[in-house]
């Protein structure tokens, strides 16, 4: 069991979290100027499969359309879309760009914390915020290599700052190794399911919440449809993931407690967790609840899962209480 | 559940999830509709219908969700027995009339409330009314043919049209290559992929059925345990060994697993610096076991993750404090009293610890004496208190020593923790107040009472041994619960037709007209991909078919 702390690395640790911070602030900043200038869904997908080509037009200012050349056949197949100003494109790259360095500094350090106790760096609240976020700007970066998501990317990056500064005012905990309960392989198992899991569901939650404010009217957001279905995508993946957290959870119970489920909050919590996305997914399949209902119950699930994840540790204790919240 | 009309084939594809709402009442079974609409005036028979079909629908397998989901909720906000039966009790304490009324709607037992149970029977009720007929359904559907083609494929979500050397025969073979069930017809191929889906759907909700089960079994046929042990001291698995025994409705006292073990020793360490100082690193307990009486005995280390397991039934170590050893000589010069006295923690983060001694046998009187125990003594002022968890520097303090008859006679039950108050009123203080023994100091009790001697320091471990058969059932149920779900979540049930368009008397190898349409009912699946795919294996002459996205 290791019991010195590099100071060092803790040190550097907290702070590239504040320089993570920092990055997804401009990240979010550059993403709304994305949203709000960008002419349409369509013309940002579009640049954001060529990104090479954009910067070149960019650069060079021509002021002429810069994304035409390789654009052909894309415009005749939608020759209502015009493209948007180059310093738009522009921003919208500078946008996932910094999403990404705001990520790899989060990552940097989640790992130098960990190398600074010499254990998996999610033994209490503070590094699991961290790692939460992590996950859910992950999770928000990797829908955007395949699917038309950067709409999203001013709420992702606002949100997930906005709970790092909250980790680094109120949670924050000197670096150092863990109790003995804690010092498991399943803390790798579990914990870091639950994790990717909270990613994908609180990206599914902060499209839910854009499907439920946006009118009919409110041109710069995409359809519903489109918000609906990013929800259910990163549910549908989300949901086994969760599954299979509350089952490793399970089994390390087994090992630690002397019994596999024993209703301690944090478990009646996952599991009602468990219940309301299980809601969600039947209820997009049954008649005049689709759509909005549906939204508002992956919302509820959603508000259940955080509740488990900070207000359990907060409120309630029992014995997952070990999370050490200053 | 009404039957699935053969003809809404699409609708039973189109659903993803368990319940076919889409169900179509036709034939025989028409009006299924108006009895819905009213139940009354239709006999025994026809509400039982009625009631069977409202249960088994899907808006109220949901609203039995949200119940159950809800129905959870009180039994993390009220402290439950048997997770914590000391926060029950407290709360019995500070507010008794409240905890009764709570008591009264099971508020403390939630999980085992009539109210409770109500919720998830009548949920996997609902459950096995949709899987049954669903299951069938599928059976059926898995032996079905795919549907002959429609007569215009261009109407379909995918469609595409070429033309090239193709043959019914050849795009038969090309689309079974894909893994596809393919039938042909005049002129046309129909293929279907996808089956897994209901497959795994349906695998999913029965795993979680099993789950139930083992949950059931493992309540019925296990049992639960506690057992403090001290150094040195041994246990063996029997029912009058355990300080607090759970047995489930089906377990006797003869299927206990006969095995023994002796604690030798017990470790814990601490982090003996910084701001952590204190906190705890490691626990271990070395084990001397014998798995069956006359077994070759074998060494075991407990730790908190490495519960002992022997033959399925597993100790775990939960707890653990300090014994410290006592001689306690009476009046007469005797030795009444010569052991490890368990204490309590009073304060887990030192390990301040409050103990008892009753020494029923002391002459002339009998002797109470309660103890503070310090692992890591440090005098403040004229206080003294413990800094640190490990035991650096213990000391002793005798808080008080009295004499008189301790109450163990008059029949009522007794912590071992503490002096029966009652009693204690009547009892002759002798010491209030020590100064604190190191270890192999003594204390003379006044009045020629006898003396009591620190003389050493022992650790006791709390374990909890359990047995439940269910344990191996309920992983295997949910290992094949995500497997289902895993299917159904990722699997797209799709259909593939193709139109080959013949001209009278063509030759083969000639080309000719190809339409090829494709259909997925699954929400959020996006086919177009893989029937760009499809086509460009069905024509392989020409790279880019010109795929039309009707979308």
């Amino acid at each position: 069991m290791p019991v010195e702390v590099d100071a060092g690395l803790a040190t550097l640790s907290d702070q590239l979290i504040l320089a993570t911070v920092l990055l997804y602030v401009f990240a979010m900043i550059a993403y709304a100027l994305d949203l709000a200038f960008s002419r349409s869904a369509g013309a940002e997908a579009r640049a954001a499969k060529r990104p090479a080509l954009a910067t070149v037009g960019a650069t060079v200012g021509t002021g002429a359309d810069p994304a035409a050349p390789a654009s052909a056949q894309a415009e005749t197949e939608e020759p209502e879309d015009r493209t948007p100003p180059a310093w738009v494109v522009r921003v919208g790259m500078v946008a996932v760009g910094l999403g990404w360095l705001g990520w790899i500094a989060n990552l940097a350090s989640l790992i130098t914390r960990g190398l600074a106790v010499d254990r998996w760096p999610w033994g209490n609240m503070y590094e699991f915020v961290v790692a939460m976020c992590l996950a859910t700007v992950g999770a928000f970066l990797l829908m955007q290599l395949r699917y038309r998501v950067r709409f999203l990317g001013a709420f992702v990056t606002v949100a997930a700052a906005l709970c790092l500064g909250f980790a680094v005012r109120y949670l924050h905990v000197q670096a150092g190794p863990v109790v003995p309960a804690l010092n498991s392989y399943w803390v790798a198992i579990h914990v870091s399911a639950a994790i990717v899991a909270a990613g994908l569901f609180i990206v599914a939650a902060v499209s839910g919440i854009l499907y439920l404010i946006r009118k009919d009217t409110a041109v710069r957001l995409p359809s519903r449809q489109d918000l609906e279905r990013v929800a259910h995508r990163a549910i549908v993946i989300g949901f086994p993931i969760w599954t299979f957290a509350v089952i490793a959870g399970a089994l390390w119970a087994d090992k630690a407690w002397g019994r596999y489920w024993g209703w301690d909050p944090k478990e009646v919590w996952a599991f009602i967790t468990w219940i309301v996305y299980a809601a969600y997914l039947h209820a997009r399949a049954t008649a005049g609840w689709k759509g909005k209902a549906a939204t508002i119950v992956q919302l509820v699930a959603c508000a259940c899962l955080l509740f488990n994840l900070v207000g359990v540790n907060i409120f309630f204790g029992g014995l997952h209480s070990y999370a050490e919240v200053p | 559940m009404g039957h699935i009309d053969p003809g809404a084939g699409e609708r039973a594809v189109a659903e993803p999830q368990t319940k076919t709402e889409t169900v179509t009442a036709s034939g025989p079974e028409a009006g299924g509709k108006n009895e819905e609409r009213r139940p009354g005036g239709i006999g025994v028979v026809g509400w039982a219908r009625w009631f069977w079909r409202t249960l088994t629908s899907m808006r109220t397998a949901l609203i039995l969700l949200f119940l159950f989901a809800l129905a959870s909720i009180p039994g993390s906000i009220w402290p439950q027995r048997g997770v914590s039966d000391a926060k029950v009790f407290q709360y019995f304490e500070d507010s008794p009339r409240l905890a009764e009324w709570l008591d009264r709607f099971w508020l403390f037992d939630v999980f085992r409330a009539p109210w409770f149970a109500a919720i998830y029977l009548l949920l996997f009720l609902s459950l096995i009314g949709c899987v049954l007929p669903r299951t069938m359904t599928h059976l059926r559907e898995s032996r079905r043919k795919p549907p002959a083609a429609p007569r215009n494929l261009g109407r379909l979500p995918q469609h595409a049209s070429f033309e090239a050397p193709l043959t019914v025969e050849e795009a038969a073979a090309r689309l079974r290559a894909k893994r596809f069930r393919v039938t042909t017809g005049p002129g046309w191929a129909a293929a279907e992929k996808g089956y897994l889906r209901e497959s795994g759907n349906l695998l999913f909700h029965v795993a979680l059925l099993g789950l139930l089960l083992a949950v059931g079994i493992g309540t019925l046929y296990g049992y639960r345990g506690n057992v403090l042990v001290v150094e040195g001291e041994g246990f063996a698995n029997t029912v009058a060994a355990y300080d607090r025994y759970m047995p489930g409705q089906q377990v006797n006292a003869e299927s206990l697993e006969p095995f023994s073990f002796t604690v030798e020793d017990f470790q814990a360490s601490y982090i003996a610096k910084g701001e952590k100082t204190g906190q705890p690193l490691d626990f271990e307990a070395r084990l001397k076991v014998e798995d069956a009486p006359g077994a070759p005995v074998r060494d075991y280390v407990l730790k908190v993750n490495e519960p002992l397991n022997v033959n399925g039934t597993q100790s775990y170590l939960i707890d653990h404090g300090y014994a410290p050893t006592f001689r306690i000589t009476d009046g007469k010069g005797q030795v009444a009293f010569d052991g490890p006295v368990p204490c309590l923690v009073v304060q887990p983060a030192n390990f301040t610890s409050e103990c008892v001694i009753k020494v029923p046998d002391a002459q002339p009187e009998q002797l109470g004496i309660l103890i503070g125990f310090l692992p890591t003594t440090v005098p403040v002022g004229s206080e003294w208190v413990s800094v640190f968890p490990g035991a650096a520097n213990p000391t002793a303090q005798v808080y008080g020593a009295f004499a008189g008859d301790l109450g163990l006679k008059d029949g009522r039950p007794q912590s071992v923790y503490e002096l029966d108050p009652d009693s204690l009123k009547k009892m002759k203080p002798l010491v209030m107040k020590a100064d604190p023994l190191a270890v192999n100091e003594k204390l003379t009790l006044p009045g020629g009472m006898g003396s009591i001697e620190f003389t050493g320091v022992k650790e006791w471990i709390a374990l909890q041994i359990t047995h439940d058969p269910g344990r191996m059932p309920a992983f295997v149920a949910s290992v094949l619960a995500v497997a289902g779900l895993v299917l159904t979540l990722t699997v797209r049930r799709r259909r593939v037709w193709v139109r080959v368009h013949d001209q009278a008397g063509q030759p083969e190898g000639e080309s000719r007209r190809v339409d090829v349409g494709g259909l997925t009912r699954t929400e959020g699946g996006d086919f177009g991909e893989e029937f760009t795919e499809i086509v460009s294996a069905l024509n392989p002459g020409i790279p880019n078919p010109g795929v039309k996205d009707a979308r």
